[in-house]
């Protein structure tokens, strides 16, 4: 059995942030722990955040070999990419 | 008035000598959350003597400034108390003193968010929030340590039984402080010491851990200015420099 902590994921919040973002990694030996751990590593100079944790085996990753088939955006067909509509003022982050 | 600024300089001298010894561990932590988290809490302290020495040089009038305080006294004019002066040792025996430490820090500076004194009560409330966060956190490992694995335990059970005698100094109030709870600044020494005890067991309970027993004899010392052997040594690394260049500018 390793002796080094588990690795956990961090995702912050900021306090006007939108949406949970990857900040980086950090190693704990449980989730409670990391919660702490990350807000010692990564949010000590903005208040009001929300942090969450996960624990990096817990994370399924896309393979660079599927790209193209993945990620291939049909740019071809143009249709498939709704840019034509005008957008009202009141609908914000889209 | 000479009281009050004596109770700010006790308040300084914890938090200074607390960071200064918290602060020899950088780099030095088992691991490099840990090590950060030493260093954040090191800062927190350094934050907070400042403000106690700032206040105590204004009242005091004489023209010393925070650095002075700091580096320009000798181990009989500091009044921390024992606890905070005690060596790093291993990680149990830092963190239980820091545990010690945070629990009555915590109940402390929650009592003077409510005194009589405005300033004090500002500091008080910058720093609750950060001493919230250390007590949670040392709590935390004293638990993960004392209900851990049998040498942890052990090593959990000896920094508490050793570091206890240096406990009681909290609650061991002198002519400064009964000054103080008469002019309705300081919290009465018993009730803090109720909700201190309190805090303790109920951590030591979920740790598995003894607790000393609340009558043990008890030294005391350091808010005379009799401190233990290791103060003067923390002292003359950390005043080296403006020992050798007194008054210069940095």
């Amino acid at each position: 059995m390793s002796k080094e902590w588990p690795l956990w994921e961090v995702f912050i919040r900021s306090q006007h942030g939108l949406a949970h973002k990857h900040v980086g990694s950090l190693h704990a030996s449980d989730a409670g722990m990391a919660v702490n751990n990350a807000r010692d590593v990564y949010t000590r100079r903005n208040e009001g955040v929300s942090i969450w944790v996960v624990r990096a085996t817990d994370i399924v990753a896309s393979s660079p070999g599927d790209k193209d088939a993945l990620f291939e955006p049909s740019n071809s067909k143009v249709y498939r990419h709704p840019t034509f509509f005008p957008m009202p003022e009141e609908v914000k982050n889209l | 008035m000479d009281n009050k600024i004596a109770y700010l300089l006790r308040q300084g001298d914890n938090a200074l000598i607390l960071s200064q010894r918290l602060s020899e561990l950088c780099g030095k932590g088992p691991a490099l959350e840990e090590d950060m988290a030493l260093t954040n809490v090191a800062l927190d302290l350094l934050g907070q003597t400042r403000m106690w020495y700032s206040y105590a040089a204004e009242l005091e009038g004489a023209g010393r400034d925070e650095d002075k305080l700091a580096y320009h006294r000798d181990a009989h004019d500091f009044k921390n108390c024992l606890l905070v002066e005690q060596k790093n040792g291993n990680y149990a025996d830092t963190m239980m003193r820091q545990f010690y430490f945070d629990t009555w820090h915590y109940f402390f500076i929650g009592a003077l968010t409510k005194c009589g004194d405005e300033r004090i009560r500002e500091i008080a409330e910058k720093s609750l929030k950060e001493v919230t966060y250390h007590l949670r956190r040392s709590g935390d490992l004293i638990v993960r340590m004392g209900d851990g694995t049998p040498v942890s335990h052990a090593k959990t059970q000896a920094a508490a039984d050793q570091l206890w005698m240096y406990t009681g100094e909290f609650f061991k109030y002198d002519a400064v402080d009964e000054a103080m709870v008469a002019a309705g600044v300081a919290p009465a020494s018993e009730p803090l010491r109720a909700q201190w005890l309190a805090h303790v067991s109920d951590i030591f309970g979920e740790a598995t851990l003894t607790m000393p027993s609340p009558d043990a004899w008890m030294q005391k010392g350091g808010k005379q200015g009799v401190h233990s052997e290791h103060l003067g040594y923390l002292l003359a690394e950390m005043q080296f420099l403006q020992r050798a260049y007194p008054g210069s500018e940095w």
